[in-house]
């Protein structure tokens, strides 16, 4: 069985984020893979160490920065990987197009992917892939079981937790509480670099979301702040402005 | 074309009130506004959205509908897509909206922008404001195929009464059994009394300062005194004092409550992209350098052990 794992380079979580001629500035920022795809990674990898999976083949669609998305996750333990090259300005549409034309030559029974990107926060490429390939999906899941051609898929859900059944192929979207990701070791960081990649072009598609302008939000500025006051007086001056000004409803 | 359509995020005949936040929403756009509810046993619901200002309310109800289904569901709306030809579509941002949404874009190859927190529909363009990086940044984007698709996210507009016809129209039921692929073997409801972290009006929050299951446990007493969701901070989810579906930050969920109050929460950048377009911010916490108190509406310099009963006590006065 072939497992193949979606990766997309972002910034790292605790980066600041700064405007610089009205877009995005990446200056000095550090990129990490997505902790979402990280997650995807490391359950492909589980699925190899159980014996359910032969392969675990990696593909990011991006710049070449995306080539070390790829080399963390073959350091981790993933066998291959393939480095889509597209612009980044491609929207949730084309670059969902373009990796499902990679998979579509790899055919493989299983594509895991983060269920979100920690950047854009679009969540909507592992699905549109799924449409494309015309196969089934479950977004968000928690816990995976495979067994006689189908995966079972615990998944977090509006109001509760959902299990799910679909057939192999299937396109499977993990939420970060699914497993805890390896660090990769160093005897994995130096089977990476002699892993193979392939490089291939983006199959050609037009956006369908145009970015208009970035800005940031308007800065929360500090309000009252209360030092050196007993407990008790702290918590009746909080009280008095949770109900007077915010105006709670006490049960 | 037939204005905007709002799809109703409902279960078990349960609307949720984002649902009346974006018809409140989408009747100022000056178009016809339509709701549109699927499920089975739902004809009941369609008396609801009329006080809001829905002018249609399309109803598909079959056994097909009775849970949520991508398959079903898309196949559905795409037929009555095709039909009525609405100028853009809104859904929820949950997860059943956020995975419908997704599926349908490609299907009608067009695009969708999703957790939005404004938008302006006319004469078939629609330009919405998304957060990115967890809302550390904002994006003004502009749907260019069609139908325009997005998901909104949960509070960001005011749910506001007006008239609308309310007009009951039965679409034709295009989706069979065969549609469906994904089978639901189980759906286990989460056991709280308190709602929805992503629609609660408050949130109390407990971090690295609760210490333990203690901590956490005044946390929730807090927040039941105000009929709160209760969230978390990513250490007080890796330590297993609350479920990862309670983290609030980067990797959790992005609350937008009325009052978020941070208790033993140091305010990392994560976390503030979480919860810092909370309208009102009250954090109580031992460390006056931490910088939850630089988003802070209202600050205490304390011990959340001691703060937190007194602060109940007072509530009640």
């Amino acid at each position: 069985m072939k497992v193949l794992v979606c990766v997309k380079q972002t910034f790292d979580t605790e980066a600041k984020i700064e405007l610089k001629d009205g877009k995005i500035s990446d200056a000095g920022i550090n990129l990490i893979m997505n902790p979402y795809d990280e997650v995807a990674v490391e359950g492909g990898i589980q699925l190899k160490e159980k014996k359910l999976a032969d392969e675990v083949v990696v593909v990011s669609a991006g710049s070449d920065k995306a080539m070390d998305a790829i080399r963390t996750a073959l350091a981790m333990g993933a066998d291959r990987g393939i480095l889509v090259k597209q612009d980044t300005a491609a929207d949730e549409y084309a670059r969902a197009v373009a990796l499902a034309a990679v998979m579509k030559e790899e055919n493989p029974d299983i594509i895991l992917a983060g269920h979100v990107a920690a950047d854009d926060g679009s969540s909507q490429v592992p699905t549109r892939i799924a449409e494309i390939l015309g196969l089934p999906h479950v977004n968000v899941i928690t816990n995976l079981e495979l067994a006689d051609g189908k995966a079972v898929c615990t998944s977090e859900a509006d109001g509760g937790t959902l299990v799910t059944e679909v057939s192999l192929p299937a396109v499977i979207s993990c939420q970060v509480s699914w497993n805890e990701p390896r660090y990769p070791s160093m005897k994995g960081i130096m089977q990476a670099k002699k892993k193979p990649v392939a490089t291939v072009d983006a199959a050609a598609a037009d956006n369908k979301v145009a970015i208009l302008e970035y800005s940031l939000p308007p800065a929360k500025s500090a309000g009252i702040k209360i030092e050196d006051a007993e407990p008790a007086e702290a918590a009746a001056k909080l009280a008095d402005w949770m109900k007077n000004t915010v105006k709670v409803e006490v049960k | 074309m037939a204005g905007t359509w709002v799809f109703v995020d409902q279960r078990d005949g349960n609307i949720r009130k984002v649902t009346f936040e974006m018809i409140s929403k989408a009747k100022k756009f000056g178009d016809e506004v339509s709701a549109v509810v699927f499920g089975k046993g739902v004809e009941g619901l369609a008396s609801e959205f009329a006080k809001y200002g829905a002018d249609k309310v399309y109803v598909a109800d079959a056994d097909v509908f009775a849970e949520y289904n991508t398959g079903a569901y898309v196949a559905q709306i795409t037929a009555m897509i095709n039909e009525y030809k609405p100028n853009a579509v809104l859904f929820a941002h949950t997860f059943n909206g956020r995975d419908f949404a997704s599926r349908l874009a490609q299907k009608l190859e067009t695009g969708l922008a999703t957790d939005c927190i404004d938008a302006e529909i006319s004469a078939g363009k629609g330009v919405f404001t998304r957060a990115i990086y967890a809302g550390k940044a904002l994006a003004k984007v502009e749907v260019t195929g069609e139908p325009v698709l997005a998901t909104i996210r949960a509070g960001v507009w005011d749910v506001e009464e007006s008239s609308g016809a309310g007009e009951v129209v039965k679409p034709a039921i295009a989706a069979t059994d065969a549609d469906v692929y994904q089978t639901i073997k189980e759906f286990i409801p989460t056991v709280s009394a308190r709602p929805d972290l992503t629609e609660a009006e408050v949130v109390v929050s407990g971090g690295r300062g609760c210490k333990g299951p203690e901590g956490i446990k005044l946390v929730e007493q807090l927040a039941d005194m105000l009929g709160a969701a209760v969230g978390g901070s990513r250490a007080s989810v890796d330590s297993g004092w609350l479920g990862h579906e309670l983290q609030v930050g980067q990797t959790g969920k992005v609350v937008n409550p009325n009052l978020y109050i941070a208790c033993g929460i140091s305010g990392a950048i994560q976390h503030l992209a979480g919860m810092s377009s909370s309208k009102f911010i009250a954090c109580i916490n031992t460390d006056t350098e931490a910088p939850i108190f630089n988003v802070s509406d209202f600050g205490v310099v304390g011990d959340l052990f001691k703060v937190i009963p007194v602060l109940c006590e007072e509530l009640k006065k």
